[in-house]
């Protein structure tokens, strides 16, 4: 059905120039009553963004003086000069974010189409959507909240795909030369791309809960094994990475149909592997991102299968030194081999085991299984496990060539002392370099730095081997969304600011000090019963580090969404589980509309929900997307100092007292809310600095005076600890007296004393004018 | 190593890149006719050893011979606390960054402007970035780096040099603010 609406007019507001061609989604979704933005264009959310950004203005620190992206440049855009276009620095900033962010939500989306695609062929379109059964009302939070319908099948989904795909090439034809001027608009246009991709990784994970019988909204979820250890090499190995778990879990299914369960190990990196142990507990993870060179190198795995996102672009090469054949899966990820989708599985396996091809293009993810596993038995008792790690004997060897250029250590992004390490390791000392094995994120940038080729990363792998064996760690297998009666349960003492905040540790493995940083992070808010909720590479890191008495984060500390809580909703695409329980605290617990209503939604979360979003090491463009879509919806988001790369903050202004008035929602008038958050997006230089900033921005203009002084409590003791000293703006956050810790009243009155305070009111707080329920000069 | 170029390999900047500081003097001299300088140093400054010492041991001495303004980034302030220094603030660098681009601010005392602002022991790409934003948005302000290694999008910076090196400029450095 094709349906085009040029105006519409409602009690809610006017919606303009909506066309869809759907089949009986908009049907559905008129059962419940819809708000004036359902599928919004670029332009419709535009007032709100641009209150956000008139709070949390846009700092630029450009990676480049100039612009290259026309053959009128190279312009010299520093220091005021304008292009050859026109645009100024501060546009062609907030240009280049955006390009980041559309090909994050692009990636998302396209990951989404090619899932939803997949899987509505092989259980076709009317298979219902089930991510919790009757635990879980609301399936689908993001996608009603921003498009306005309610998705019930496999089908409707493809609906929702459509208007996802239409925004980013929308969003994309803004950035060519001669589009939009402002950065302004731009960065209207970034928040609308986040918000896009929260959709599409929405459509992505509740089509595969629902199709493959992931895991639903359990807070029990299997403990499943993660580490290098947990892999028993005597087997055939099949290791996957990427992010669309198809033909992985062809892999477990041709094991399972074939009686061959428990012969193979399937192994996974990045969220594959999270999707993976989603499927099938038994499977196995290695790690993060960061694993993959250090794994292939190690030559445990005997076949390498790869699908799509964060996949090195050298698997192939690194797959033929360990002599192993490499299966490419995605139509995204080719990798130059020729592609046998349509041979006989005989023909690709006989040539991969004979050595003939170094791997193929399968793009049928039962042929992927089947192929995989029969080629990982075959070639196994081959290879014998065959590895380019160096002896310890070479490792010494090679290091006394080294020439001391220190080309390694300046091309180190943690700027690890490599070139030391290795003068070390001359003199038959392996210490130092097993020292790197913590920090080193594995990009092997070191080795295509070093003029005499020394295989530098492989000199630490082997330094550090006997450590990477004892990496054996659980992690709770992602249990996808939260609970209605979870949001029910939990909703008023977040609102109330009595569970002192929601802090989500997702993102990338690009840490500046390693993964260890973001386990004490998750345990440090847990033990303080904030709610701890992690995603993606971060999940991993939080699982890898034991306690005293050996045990991992996630066997200490339960899987619910309560306080102290630490929960694993998945994979990348599970990060809209996050969100969606922000926005289900607003619907579910506020009751307020859901559908097509996405400012009042947002304005709720923003000035109620002590939501802080924490990736501490966002690497990729994808990361950026997934944080812009939290930006919309007016939730923090710390990154760690790599994070500054995305060469733009949002930063509030605490010393700007005018720039933190709300409207009490009860008389409409304009109240000093202080600086609550403080920032939208913010890059931390140590973990200690986000600790401190994690409680603080935790803190809302909403809470109750029991809550702030919970809230301040933490703040002040997180200040104290790590920074050795009272926080100096403490005065901005107390608004009553009733808000001050009585633990701490003493010293906390002495300050006030000192700064001048006044005692100010709570508001019912709202940046949207339309709320206020009885204006002042009604009264 | 001493020539002026980035210590990251790949962080190329230009056109506009930081004066190399050839001689010490050349800092003291600024930090001595600067009306408004302010120091902005970061948690590395606590790691960092300088011969015996750690850089912090030897900014605290910089600080005490001079009009400058400190401000603790990260968690260094505890450092500096431990040390009996008590820095102007502490924040974290991305908002005395913030502060330092906005023409109309007043400063920490609310007094004016700073005129010169010099960095050490942030994080080198953090720096780098840091740097960059004051560079093309606040072009009155002066930038220095005093880190070992060049900071192309300082006003000045050293160039990639030695500790040892390093460690005599900024005893020149401090001896000549001293005298006054």
């Amino acid at each position: 059905m094709h349906v085009k609406i040029d105006e519409l007019k409602s009690s809610l507001g006017t919606v303009k120039g909506l066309e869809l061609s759907i089949g009986n989604i908009i049907e559905k979704a008129m059962a419940e009553e819809v708000g004036p933005t359902p599928f919004p264009s670029t332009v419709d959310l535009r007032e709100w963004d641009f209150k956000l950004l008139e709070k949390y203005k846009p700092f630029y620190m450009p990676f480049c003086d100039v612009c290259c992206l026309c053959t009128f440049g190279k312009c010299d855009l520093s220091q005021s000069k304008r292009g050859a276009c026109g645009l100024d620095m501060a546009a062609q900033q907030s240009r280049i974010v955006l390009l980041a962010c559309c090909i994050g939500a692009a990636t998302h989306v396209a990951h989404a189409r090619h899932l939803v695609e997949h899987l509505v062929e092989k259980f076709g379109h009317d298979l219902k959507l089930d991510v919790g059964g009757v635990n879980v009302e609301v399936e689908a939070p993001v996608t009603r909240l921003v498009c306005g319908v309610k998705p019930e099948t496999l089908g409707d989904l493809e609906d929702v795909l459509d208007y996802c795909e239409t925004e980013i090439t929308h969003l994309l034809s803004a950035t060519h030369t001669g589009q939009e001027g402002s950065n302004l608009d731009f960065e209207s246009k970034v928040f609308h791309a986040g918000m896009i991709d929260q959709v599409g990784m929405e459509v992505a994970d509740i089509a595969q809960i629902s199709a493959y019988n992931f895991p639903k909204a359990d807070p029990d979820a299997s403990l499943v094994n993660i580490g290098w250890g947990v892999v028993d090499s005597t087997k055939p190995v099949i290791m996957v990475v990427g992010h669309n778990v198809p033909s992985a879990i062809g892999i477990v299914d041709y094991l399972q149909d074939n009686g061959l369960q428990g012969m193979v190990e399937v192994s996974g990196l990045c969220c594959t592997a999270h999707d993976i142990t989603r499927y099938d507990p038994k499977a196995k993870i290695v790690g993060p991102i960061s694993w993959q060179l250090r794994y292939i190198r190690s030559g445990v795995p005997d076949v390498v299968v790869v699908d799509e996102q964060c996949i090195r672009a050298d698997s192939l090469q690194e797959a033929q030194k360990i002599k192993a054949p490499l299966i490419a899966s995605s139509p995204k990820n080719c990798l130059g081999l020729k592609n046998r989708t349509q041979d006989p599985v005989e023909a690709i396996v006989s040539d991969l085991v004979n050595g003939k091809a170094p791997g193929a293009l399968i793009l049928d993810p039962e042929k992927v299984g089947e192929v995989a596993v029969k080629t990982a038995i075959l070639v196994a008792p081959k290879r014998k496990k065959f590895k380019v790690i160096p002896s310890v004997k070479d490792v010494i060897k090679g290091a006394k060539e080294c020439r001391k250029c220190y080309e390694c250590r300046r091309a180190c992004p943690n700027d690890l002392p490599i070139t030391e390490a290795v003068a070390e390791a001359a003199k038959g000392k392996l210490d130092a370099l097993a020292e790197l094995y913590d920090e080193c994120i594995g990009c092997a940038r070191c080795e295509s730095a070093c003029p005499q080729n020394l295989p530098l990363h492989s000199f630490i792998v082997r330094a550090a081997e006997k450590k990477m064996k004892g990496e054996i760690y659980k992690m709770r297998a992602g249990r996808g969304a939260i609970q209605d009666v979870e949001i029910r349960n939990v909703g008023g003492p977040i609102v109330l600011g009595e569970i002192p905040g929601v802090i989500a540790l997702v993102g990338c493995a690009n840490y500046p000090k390693g993964g260890k940083e973001v386990a004490e992070m998750a345990m440090e808010f847990a033990k303080r019963r904030y709610i701890v909720l992690t995603s993606g590479c971060a999940a991993m890191s939080a699982a890898m580090y034991k306690d005293e008495n050996g045990q991992s984060p996630y066997e200490v500390y339960p899987g619910s969404f309560d306080a102290g809580g630490i929960v694993n909703v998945g994979s990348c695409v599970s990060n809209p589980h996050i969100a969606g329980a922000a926005i289900k605290i607003a619907s579910i617990f506020a009751k307020r509309k859901l559908m097509g209503n996405y400012e009042e939604i947002a304005d709720y979360i923003h000035n109620r929900v002590g939501a802080v979003g924490v990736a501490w090491g966002a690497m990729s463009q994808k990361a950026a997307s997934i944080a812009s879509g939290f930006w919309r919806l007016g939730v923090p988001v710390i990154v760690g100092p790599h994070g500054s790369k995305y060469r733009r903050m949002l930063l509030g202004r605490k010393d700007r007292e005018e720039d933190w008035y709300v409207y009490d929602a009860r008389t409409g008038d304009r109240v000093y809310a202080g600086p609550a958050p403080e920032h939208l997006f913010y890059a931390a230089e140590t973990k200690e600095e986000a600790m401190v900033m994690i409680a603080k921005l935790c803190m809302r203009p909403n809470d109750t005076t029991k809550g702030r002084a919970i809230k301040l409590t933490h703040y002040i003791d997180l200040s104290r600890r790590l920074y050795g000293t009272m926080p100096d703006d403490i005065h901005l956050f107390v608004r009553t007296l009733a808000d001050v810790p009585i633990t701490m009243r003493d010293e906390i009155l002495k300050v006030l004393k000192k700064s001048g305070w006044k005692e100010r009111r709570v508001p019912d707080p709202t940046l949207l004018p339309r709320l206020i329920r009885k204006r002042k000069e009604e009264s | 190593m001493n020539r002026a170029e980035p210590w990251q390999t790949a962080e190329i900047p230009g056109p506009k890149k930081a004066l190399v500081i050839s001689k010490p003097e050349i800092v003291a001299g600024m930090v001595k006719r600067a009306k408004r300088p302010i120091l902005i140093v970061g948690h590395k400054a606590s790691e960092t050893e300088i011969g015996e010492e750690k850089m912090i041991d030897y900014l605290i001495r910089f600080a005490e011979v001079s009009n400058v303004t400190v401000v603790a980034t990260a968690h260094v302030v505890k450092e500096f606390v431990n040390r009996g220094f008590q820095p102007a603030t502490w924040m974290p660098i991305v908002d005395i960054a913030n502060r330092l681009k906005d023409a109309e601010w007043k400063g920490l005392d609310g007094k004016g402007r700073y005129d010169l602002a010099l960095f050490v022991g942030i994080p080198y790409y953090m720096e780098w970035l840091i740097l960059s934003g004051l560079k093309h948005f606040s072009s009155e302000l002066k930038t220095v780096s005093l880190d070992k290694h060049y900071q192309p999008h300082a006003s000045w910076s050293f160039p990639n040099i030695t500790v040892e090196k390093w460690k005599e400029n900024l005893d020149v450095i401090v001896d000549k603010l001293k005298q006054g």
